[in-house]
């Protein structure tokens, strides 16, 4: 009888501090859902490995992480998302890599009151008439490497040039996003089948087309198929693109093939501030590998919410959102900042691939634009 | 368009189509030897392209890698039908197509398992990395007609094989009446172990041949495994005659539809909207096709009724 007053009172006062430590409100717990398994599962791993780097660096015991790994499947990302919101009771959302998973989860999610921190996707719909108070997105609009592309292609005087995509809407928003900043003639313009791994047709036309340059997306495996294909065919026409198709788990998959190519990113790993020197040494002290432009972004995402938790309460989500679009923490890719429709507003750079030892990776060239808004900032209104 | 450019899609279009028969001839054999769907055929695929890739990795030499690519897939086609496939013979369709997505699932997490979620590398050898230059001025690579050559001669080795051989006549007299030539005597079982693993090992070489063209990667298989399955269909069910025609008919109308057609639109449209039909009706083609063929022979063109 006595044993099992002390357990009650026991379990009362365990009870209580629990009761006290949420009437804090300090923890902010993050759901992260993002791509682990099937195709596109390096890009996933990415971003999870550079926002948990950060949460650990921070040491900060109130930031709780769930990870889930959506397997690049809408129905997946919505119930896991649902699972999140309703027994997890997260406060912020984030992870999400491919855009039409992102169309599934975002606007459900942020209409239920949650923050969105997208560390990858994206979409158009987001950023223009769609875009929401409480949807942050780290890495850039889904056009803006493109429109870099397009402008790096007038810079280096190009005015024909061949432009390939597959045939599905980040496709279609590539190619228009190359021909906005592009101001040269198109010798040619195909849409390829999505997860096409052939590409002689396509590059016989190409040779063909007498054009002066080549500018593909072909993200994830596509690219790595185009690339190798394209060197062995002899066809010698300058290739620019994306990062997407030149980031550090592809580049040694494509090997040589690579080389010199030029290519558009918000970030690399010579980018010359401080923060993002500590990123690249303790990214590859924790992991044994290089970072890609995926890992940066998931740093920065990790530190934009820790940035946030120093200012404001997430249970305020006024004040949070503020210090969210305040977005004062040490970026990896030095100025960043949030235009009105929480995009990022930054610059864009050229890489060129090169070799350092035996490892293929991407050095600076150039700035490609500067301070760059999306175009989709003025049709957003909250 | 040129028509020296026509002539190298035409030589495109075969060398697609060559890479699809190896897959399919081990697909429509299984099928029509054994009466199973084996979904599992794109994983073999790509445990050929994984092993030619780690061993190409370690040993530097690509004729090793095609070796170990022939191997490894014939070692894991034979493991399991040892273990699984050997279970599903009596059962009906779905319990097959249940049970062989399951192994699509544990050969691919087994593979990110053992080689990490990243895309591995495998190129050409050096020796065939440029183009070749053929009679009328063409610039064609050598790799690509190296597999049109080897995808030749195998298919002329299989129909030498299913003709003349006394594994050929098992093979055959399987098709036509299980249950007959296992009452003569035959070692049924033993016959399927070596038809699986000879559909594996073809399977395993176009993953490598084709792995050193594109990238190796988990989940490689699936894509190529839903075209084999065209190609089966349209070349009738059993017939190694119709996979080898079937899969010369689906990589040239690939291959030519997707390079003539937005042309052909183009010719009455707006060259926006021209490339994007042209490109949405090109990705159809090898369907139209398959659903054409269906119309007329409803048994596919070689396939017995």
């Amino acid at each position: 009888m006595y044993l099992k007053s002390l357990i009650l009172a026991a379990g009362l006062t365990a009870l209580a501090s629990a009761g006290l430590a949420d009437g804090h409100g300090g923890t902010v717990k993050v759901g992260m859902i993002t791509t682990l398994s099937g195709g596109g599962a390096g890009l996933g791993i990415d971003v999870r490995d550079g926002f948990l780097l950060a949460t650990k660096m921070a040491g900060n015991e109130n930031l709780e992480v769930v990870v889930e790994d959506d397997q690049r499947k809408p129905e997946i990302a919505v119930q896991l998302a649902d699972k999140m919101i309703q027994s997890d009771k997260v406060d912020i959302m984030t992870g999400i890599i491919f855009s039409n998973l992102a169309m599934a989860v975002i606007p459900a999610a942020t209409a239920q009151g949650k923050f969105y921190i997208s560390p990858n996707a994206g979409p158009s719909q987001l950023a223009g008439k769609g875009c929401h108070p409480l949807y942050f997105n780290v890495a850039w609009q889904n056009d803006n490497l493109h429109e870099a592309a397009g402008a790096y292609a007038n810079d280096a005087g190009y005015t024909n040039s061949f432009i390939l995509a597959p045939n599905y809407p980040a496709g279609q928003d590539a190619l228009t996003g190359y021909k906005r900043t592009y101001g040269g003639e198109l010798a040619g313009e195909i849409y390829t089948k999505l997860g096409q791994t052939d590409y002689a047709a396509e590059i016989a036309q190409i040779r063909a087309s007498g054009a002066d340059s080549v500018f593909f997306f072909l993200p994830g495996g596509m690219g790595i198929s185009f690339l190798k294909q394209y060197a062995g065919s002899g066809v010698d026409i300058p290739v620019v693109g994306p990062a997407f198709s030149f980031d550090q788990g592809i580049l040694q998959a494509v090997g040589e093939a690579a080389l010199g190519v030029k290519n558009t990113s918000q970030w690399n790993k010579d980018l010359d501030v401080p923060a993002n020197a500590t990123f690249v040494e303790a990214f590859q002290a924790e992991y044994g590998r290089l970072p890609s432009l995926y890992a940066s972004q998931g740093y920065d995402a990790a530190n934009l919410i820790l940035s946030a938790m120093e200012t404001a309460d997430v249970k305020d989500a006024d004040a949070f959102r503020t210090a969210l679009a305040a977005a004062e923490f040490d970026s990896v890719r030095g100025d960043f900042k949030f235009g009105t429709n929480q995009h990022p507003v930054q610059d864009y750079y050229v890489r060129e691939v090169i070799k350092e030892g035996d490892v293929f990776t991407n050095k600076i060239i150039g700035a490609s634009l500067e301070d760059h808004v999306d175009a989709y900032a003025a049709e957003c209104s909250y | 368009m040129s028509t020296l450019l026509l002539i190298e899609q035409i030589l495109n279009g075969l060398q697609f189509g060559v890479m699809l028969f190896l897959m399919a001839a081990g697909l429509t054999l299984i099928f029509g030897v054994m009466g199973l769907i084996n979904l599992a055929h794109g994983s073999l695929y790509m445990v050929g392209a994984f092993a030619a890739a780690a061993v190409a990795g370690a040993t530097g030499s690509f004729l090793l890698a095609l070796i170990a690519s022939l191997i490894a897939a014939a070692a894991a086609g034979a493991i399991i039908e040892l273990a699984v496939i050997r279970r599903l013979y009596d059962r009906d369709h779905l319990d097959q197509v249940l049970a062989t997505f399951a192994l699509i699932l544990i050969f691919s997490e087994g593979t990110r398992w053992l080689f990490g979620s990243f895309p591995l590398y495998l190129d050409i050898p050096s020796a065939l990395a440029g183009p070749v230059t053929l009679p009328g001025g063409i610039q064609y690579p050598a790799y690509r007609l190296l597999i049109i050559v080897i995808g030749g001669v195998i298919a002329l080795g299989l129909f030498q094989l299913i003709a003349r051989t006394r594994i050929g006549i098992q093979i055959r007299a399987g098709e036509s009446d299980r249950e007959m030539i296992a009452a003569l005597g035959v070692d049924i079982s033993r016959l399927y172990t070596i038809v699986f693993a000879l559909g594996a090992a073809l399977a395993g070489l176009a993953g490598a041949l084709v792995g050193a063209l594109q990238s190796v990667q988990v989940g490689m298989g699936e894509p190529v495994l839903i075209l084999a399955f065209v190609v089966i269909v349209i070349g009738g069910i059993g017939s190694i005659k119709g996979a080898f025609v079937g899969a010369l008919l689906v990589g040239l109308t690939d291959t030519l539809g997707k390079v003539l057609l937005p042309g052909l639109f183009g010719a009455f449209m707006e060259p926006a909207a021209a490339t994007a039909v042209g490109s949405s009706l090109a990705s159809m083609a090898i369907y139209i096709l398959m659903a054409a063929v269906l119309l007329f022979r409803p048994t596919g063109l070689y396939g017995s009724a």
